[in-house]
Formats: structure tokens, sequence, C-alpha cells
């Protein structure tokens, strides 16, 4: 059980990463960009890849017109999702403390990450949405209006994860270092669960 | 007169010749070489090429970068003309960079570029080069491509030993080809011998900024300098200059000055020279020049007139200046990687001459000396030289080396290229060139480190080489590969202006350092506008200065009113964009002083004097994207009397 408690506070520790590393990233290619324009999503805003990055991002979405990019206060998210991580990774910690004066059941672990678990479907649900607002709801002014084939506007919302092609542009949204080291996170807990289960059914 | 007509005759017996011995060696490259030698200079699209060229533009004023092995050619970098494609030299911020004592001057003869060195090594930093008519030197940034410094040279005429730059880049030379009086005087051009003078121009070089100054200058006797290469290694401390017409005739030179069977290579000990200076030595004398320096923080050149310039008599200065006899009129004056060997390539001779610097240090510590001139010891031709390349062609001009103890030299009447070896002086190898070949280049060839993988011969003479293009065409350069015993021509390519000279290097040493865009956040240009907020028209008496922004795809502002005939209007444009190679135009219609180029987060002015009443479009003359044609905008011109005032807007509210 100690062991699965402190796999467990190392789980929850590498969450730190997302006020590092970028949770998310979007590259944008295209003939005209051999060294494509890209976007690293962070828990409290967005950066550029290269340092002009956005304006750039910006200059070519007005054309269609995509809002511009947001900065830190202009989304609630970027001050809610720090205060978040912050409060999951104390309370993980806690939790893995406590298992190791036994103080507490393993089943606790599990608890974490199923609650990790809904507000990261609900932090993802609420980035999809972002996405969605941000591609489709366009300048009515915009200077090139691009139809579907059955004549509905084209959306230019970003995919939530993987390739797409938009327009002239080759388009990849992948996690990034932040992303991994919480997942790799939120896997331990769910091996501390399983290691303080396998302990706990021993003793019995 | 007979004279001249029988040794015309002569040389162009010699000529033919010539001809007819090249065209024998002509059918050996065709047929399956051909075709992998077109394979060695293939570059597929979207790839690099190995190494950039610089080649000289000549009469063009200017300097051309060239990838290798494909000959493409990349950019024209405007240095001592102006250049519609920029704008440079018509811009209110690059005018200054033409400035010289003799006012304005809008076009010159660009000679020989020459990389900055560390160590002997190629460091890419700085690239040299001269204007020869006006005299000039030039220092070009490799991180920006353009011309950040151009300093003039007083006391000089025809800037032809130049610009060629010691070891650590202490000092680029501008030597005078005309002796001239110093100072200038109203005299009889007969009383030229021993009354003009061949000034040596040092010119330091700050190792940081890389901003030059005229440290001194070596006044020499009225002989003419033709060319120069520094010492390096065991000769550092030396520079090295032909001389021709050691005659000191002032008319008819061709034949005058064809007369001594040897003239000189004049060896300057610059480190004992220095050392004097620093001491105080040699004499502050009134000058009038100019020195031009571009900021790239502001975007702008300005122009200063300096007024004095230290001579040095070298006769006043024992030890530091001997001649070197060498036959006969040498044009090239080129000094092998370990500076041992000082090759003297006398036009009219024979044979190639090749000094010793050994040798030349023996002769001058035991004092054999054969006489002096005005005071310079002039030592014996048998004592200083090495050896010599026995009947290797006609009409030698240039040489470089290969880095692996071989020699490249052109000859320009037998219209070729000779290799042979350094110490046993024979020839290995000669390749014909098409046609009148003037000067070489290995990359790294005037250092201590050649890159002797390649070598271009930049020919005076195109006919027939390429499609026709009416009497008069673009001169051409040939690439070979050298790196087996023989030379192999891989490529014809054609060049811009003049290619009289040329430095190369790889490409890995450049083109990372190369900028990318001006940062707006460093612009300090005085009338930038940085963003919409700063846009304005300021009205100063009769003077308009609009301080506009452009941006894919619009001006800021894009209508102007109340503006009147007879007023100046400096329009000071910023480029907003942050975007690699994405520049914007400006052009206004009527405007005397042509247009803009402006790169991304630079600054721009163009004046603009409106002399008819009316409404007047200015718009975008780079194709900037889908909407540069909407990129476009008008100014309002009332009459002088008219009493509207000045406003602007962008968008309707
Ligand atoms: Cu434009």
């Amino acid at each position: 059980m100690k062991k699965a408690s402190i796999i467990m506070i190392i789980g929850s520790l590498l969450l730190l990463g997302l006020f590092k590393f970028p949770l998310w990233n979007i590259m944008l290619g295209a003939p005209q960009y051999p060294d494509p324009l890209g976007m690293n999503i962070y828990i409290n805003g967005i950066q550029g890849v290269s340092e002009f990055d956005l304006q750039n991002i910006d200059g070519l979405n007005h054309y269609i017109g995509m809002k511009t990019i947001p900065k830190p206060d202009e989304m609630w998210e970027f001050s809610v999702f720090p205060k978040v991580i912050l409060a999951m990774v104390i309370l993980g910690v806690t939790i893995g403390s406590l298992g190791v004066f036994k103080k507490i059941s393993y089943k606790f672990f599990l608890g974490w990450f199923i609650l990790m678990s809904i507000l990261g479907v609900l932090g993802m649900y609420d980035f999809n949405s972002w996405l969605i607002d941000y591609g489709s709801n366009l300048d009515p002014h915009a200077i090139i209006k691009v139809t579907n084939p059955d004549g509905t506007p084209m959306s230019y919302k970003p995919p939530l994860f993987g390739f797409q092609k938009l327009l002239n542009f080759d388009v990849t949204s992948l996690p990034h270092t932040g992303g991994y080291l919480m997942f790799v996170g939120m896997s331990l807990t769910l091996v501390a669960f399983w290691l303080g289960r396998k302990a706990s059914l021993k003793k019995i | 007169m007979k004279n001249i007509l029988t040794s015309t005759i002569a040389i162009v017996a010699v000529l033919v010749a010539f001809t007819s011995c090249n065209n024998s060696g002509k059918s050996n490259n065709s047929g399956a070489l051909s075709s992998n030698n077109a394979e060695k200079v293939y570059v597929a699209p979207g790839e690099h090429d190995s190494h950039y060229a610089f080649i000289s533009g000549g009469y063009s004023g200017n300097l051309t970068v060239y990838g290798l092995p494909s000959g493409r050619m990349f950019k024209e970098i405007p240095v001592f003309s102006q250049f519609p494609t920029n704008g440079y030299g018509y811009s209110e911020e690059t005018k200054p960079m033409l400035e010289t004592s003799y006012g304005f001057v809008p076009w010159d003869d660009s000679h020989h570029p020459d990389i900055s060195q560390t160590k002997g090594e190629l460091d890419g930093r700085w690239i040299f080069i001269n204007g020869n008519n006006t005299p000039r030197i030039a220092r070009i940034s490799l991180t920006t491509f353009e011309t950040e410094e151009i300093i003039e040279v007083p006391n000089s005429a025809g800037n032809h030993s130049s610009s060629f730059i010691t070891e650590n880049t202490e000092y680029v030379v501008a030597g005078t080809r005309f002796s001239v009086p110093v100072p200038q005087k109203d005299m009889s051009i007969k009383d030229y011998k021993g009354n003009f003078k061949g000034a040596l121009s040092f010119i330091s070089v700050d190792p940081e900024h890389g901003h030059m100054d005229i440290k001194f200058q070596v006044l020499m006797p009225g002989f003419n300098y033709d060319l120069s290469h520094p010492g390096r290694g065991k000769s550092h401390g030396w520079f090295f200059f032909t001389t021709y017409n050691t005659e000191e005739a002032n008319t008819l030179l061709e034949v005058n000055a064809s007369q001594n069977d040897k003239d000189f290579i004049a060896a300057i000990n610059w480190k004992k020279i220095e050392e004097y200076v620093n001491n105080g030595g040699g004499t502050m004398m009134p000058a009038n020049y100019a020195h031009n320096v571009y900021d790239e923080a502001t975007h702008t050149a300005t122009s200063t007139m300096k007024k004095e310039v230290r001579v040095v008599n070298p006769s006043e200065v024992p030890g530091a200046v001997y001649l070197l006899p060498t036959p006969k009129s040498p044009h090239g004056c080129d000094v092998d990687p370990s500076g041992e060997y000082i090759v003297g390539n006398g036009k009219l001779s024979a044979n190639l001459t090749v000094h010793s610097f050994t040798k030349m240090l023996d002769a001058i510590e035991n004092k054999k000396f054969a006489g002096d001139a005005y005071g310079i010891p002039i030592l014996n031709f048998e004592d200083v030289l090495a050896g010599s390349v026995e009947q290797p062609g006609l009409g030698p001009l240039h040489t470089e080396f290969d880095g692996k103890g071989n020699a490249y030299t052109t000859f320009f009447i037998s219209s070729e290229v000779v290799k042979w070896k350094l110490g046993t002086w024979e020839v290995i190898d000669r390749k014909p060139t098409y046609y009148s070949v003037g000067h070489l280049t290995i990359p790294g060839g005037n250092s201590a480190k050649p890159f002797g993988k390649y070598m271009f011969a930049m020919n005076k003479i195109t006919k027939d080489r390429y499609l026709p293009t009416g009497p008069e065409m673009e001169h051409s350069a040939q690439l070979y590969d050298i790196s087996g015993d023989k030379m192999e021509l891989l490529l014809d390519f054609p060049t811009h202006g003049e290619p009289h000279y040329a430095a190369a290097i790889p490409a890995e040493i450049i083109k990372n350092n190369s900028k990318k865009i001006y940062r707006l956040a460093e612009n300090e240009h005085p009338r930038k506008a940085t963003n919409d907020a700063e846009v304005k028209i300021v009205r100063d008496g009769k003077n308009v200065h609009v301080y506009m922004t452009m941006i894919r795809s619009h001006f800021s502002p894009d209508n102007i009113e109340g503006v009147k005939v007879g007023d100046k209007v400096f329009f000071h444009v910023t480029n907003l964009e942050q975007d690699f190679d994405v520049p914007h135009g400006f052009a206004m219609i009527g405007a005397n002083n042509a247009e803009l180029l402006i790169g991304p987060g630079q600054t721009r002015t163009l004046t603009w004097e409106p002399k008819q009443v009316g409404v007047w479009p200015f718009y975008c003359t780079d194709f900037c994207s889908a909407l540069h044609q909407e990129m476009q905008g008008y100014v309002r011109v009332s009459p002088a009397s008219s009493n509207i005032e000045l406003s602007w807007s962008l968008g309707d509210d």
C-alpha cells in the first residue's frame, strides 16, 4: 500500500507539468509556410510556437473572418484551469500521503482518477466548443466566403485531435508535453489504485 | 606608330595560334561525360545549393549573390548604384549611402569582393567591395545582405587594388590605380613623373561592429597600383601590391608603360607602419571624404564628411616597404594559403613569376638591394624568386589556390585556366574558357583555408554561349569541378554586369545567420508607426509628414485630404508584417523619386511633390496577398490657397 500511495503522489504531481509545458499543440502548414505556423495551448493561455506565429495566424484568419486568437484575459478558462489543476494536485498528494499512513482506502485513488477524468472530459468538451465557435462564428463581412458542397458556410474548426485539411492548410492537432505528462500522471493513479487493491486483497 | 602596328599583328597571330589549340581540346567534354556533369550541378526544386558565390557586378556597381553548383542567381545587393528593385539610393533613408565629397554619385564600378576572416579563415560576417571610379570601400552585412557602410577614400583615383582584407579583418586596403597629385592641385600633366603619388590606404575594421576608419595612407611613388593581397600565416603583417607604369609615363600608356622589363610588387609591412602610426608617426593632412553608415535599428543611413587623413611617407619608416622586381606589367598579386608564395601575374610576360616570402626576408636581412626608388629599397629579382612556371599560357591575370598545393591561373589572351603545382612549377592541366577570362574564384581561395571543390572563371565575352540578346549580352561564368586531378567544366551561367571578381563560401557558414524579418519592436526609425494608433499626419510649413502603416492588405490611412499644391509630402511607411519574405511596395502617381519596397518591420520614406489639383492614388507594388489589388488609397490635392485641414481615415467611421 505504501508503494501504491507513493505512485499516487507522483502521478498527481506530474500534473504540475501543465504549468510549464503546453497541454496541446496545433500546427498549420501550407506551401507558402514551409516552416509551419503553430500555436501551443497552455492551461493559462495560447502562445505561438515561433515568436510571430500568432500574429501571422491572425493575419491569415482575417481573410475568412475568424476572430483573433484570444488573449489570456479574454477567456475565463485560462484563469480557472490553473486553479482546478492545482486543486487536483493538492487533492491527489493529500490522498496519497494519507495512503502512506494508511489513513485512507485505496479506493480514494480511483475516486481521484474518476473526478479528474470527468474534469478532463469537461475540459475537452469546453475546448471543442471553443474551437467550433472559433472556426464557424465568422465575421459576416469576411473577405473570403467558402461554402461546403451543400451550400452551408465552411467551418474552419481545427480538429480536436489528429489531422485535417483546411483550405490550403494542413492542420495537425495533438497533445503536447504537458498533456502527455497529465496522461501519464493519471495512468499512474490508476496503477496506484490497482496496486493498492492487490495489496489489500493479499492481506485478506 | 609603326611599333603599335607590329605588336598588334603579333598579338593577333598568337591569338589565332592559341584559339586553334583550344578548339582541339573542346571536343573532349561531350557525350557521357556531360550528362554526368548535369547531375553534378543539379539542385532539385526546394533544395539548397552548397555554396554562396558573391559575384561583383562590375560596372553595375552592385554585388550579386549566386548559388553553387546550380549557378542560380538569388539576389542583387545594391552597393554603389541606385537600385530600382528596392529603392536603394532613392528612398530618403538610403540616399545618404551614395553621398561623396563630389556630391551624390548614383552609379559606380564595383570590383573585388572579399569576405571577412578570423585567423585566416572565412567567418561569413561581412563582405567588402570597392567602388572603383569614385574611390570607396563598402561593407555589406551577411545577416541582412544589405550595405551597411561606405567610406570614401581621399587622395585616390581608380580604387582598384582593393578591397582585400588581412587575416583577422584588421584592415581592408584601398590602393589607388592612378597616381594623382596629393593634395590635388592645378599642374601640368607633363610633370607627372616624380610629382604624382600613389596612396595605399589601410582602413581599420572595428572587430565588433565592422565600422571602418582610415587608419593611414602610405604615399607611394607615382606608379599604378593594380592589385593586392594580404600576407597570411608566416607573412601575416605584410601586404603585397602589384604595380605597372613604373616608367611613370603620362601618355599612351599601352606603349609607354610597357617599356620596363620588370615592374614591381610593393611589399608593405603594415604592422611596422601601424606601430609607427600608433606612436604618433605620420602627418594629419586636410582632406574631404564621406563616411556613410546605415543603422539597422533606425533603418536609416547618415553621411558625415571627414576632414583629415593620416599620411605616411614610406621613406620615413625604414624597413616597412620594399620593391620586388616582377616581369612584366604584373596584374594579379596572389598569396598562397601558407603565405610563402607571392604570385606575380605579369600580364605581358611569357612566364609566371613566383616570389618567396622567406627569400624576401632573407634578402632584406642581408641588405641585398639592387638600388632604390624614391628612397624605397629594390630587391634583386633572383634573390626573391621562388621559381617560375614556364610558358603556361598568354596573358596571366589571376591565381587562386585549392588548399592541396595547386594553383590555378587565368590567361586572358589565350582564354584558359591553367592548373600548376606550387614548388615544382609544373603545369598539371589546362582548360579553355569561353571567352577572355578575367578573375577566377575558389571558395575560400583568398584565405588560409580554401574549400577546393569548385572553381569558377569569370569571362568578359559571352558570344554564342547563350541565345543571342542583341549586341549587348550579360557576361558569363563557368563552373569547374576541381576535386580530381583534371579540371572538369560543369556549367555555364550568365552573370549580371561585369563579373569582375567573386568571393565564395560554404552555405553553412552563412545561411543560419540570415535574418528573416526586421523586428518591429527594435525599429528605432524616428518617424515609424508600429501600430495603427501611431498613424498620423503632421504639417510643418509646406512639409507634410505622413506616418503610415502597411499590412496585408491595406494601408493606414488609405484616404488623405488637406494636401496642397506646392507641398512636399513625405510618406514614412512602416511595414507591420513580421513574417519572413513579406515586403510591401509603395508607389505614388507622379512621384519623381521612384517607389519604395519595404521589408517586414522596416520603415522607408518616399518624397512626393504634388503639382496638380486632383485626387491621386497610391498602391502596393509587391503582389503580397490575395487582396493585393485592393491594397490602395487616395490623396486629395487642393489648390495652394485652399484652407482644407489635413485629415485622414481608414474605414468609414
Ligand atoms: Cu502589399
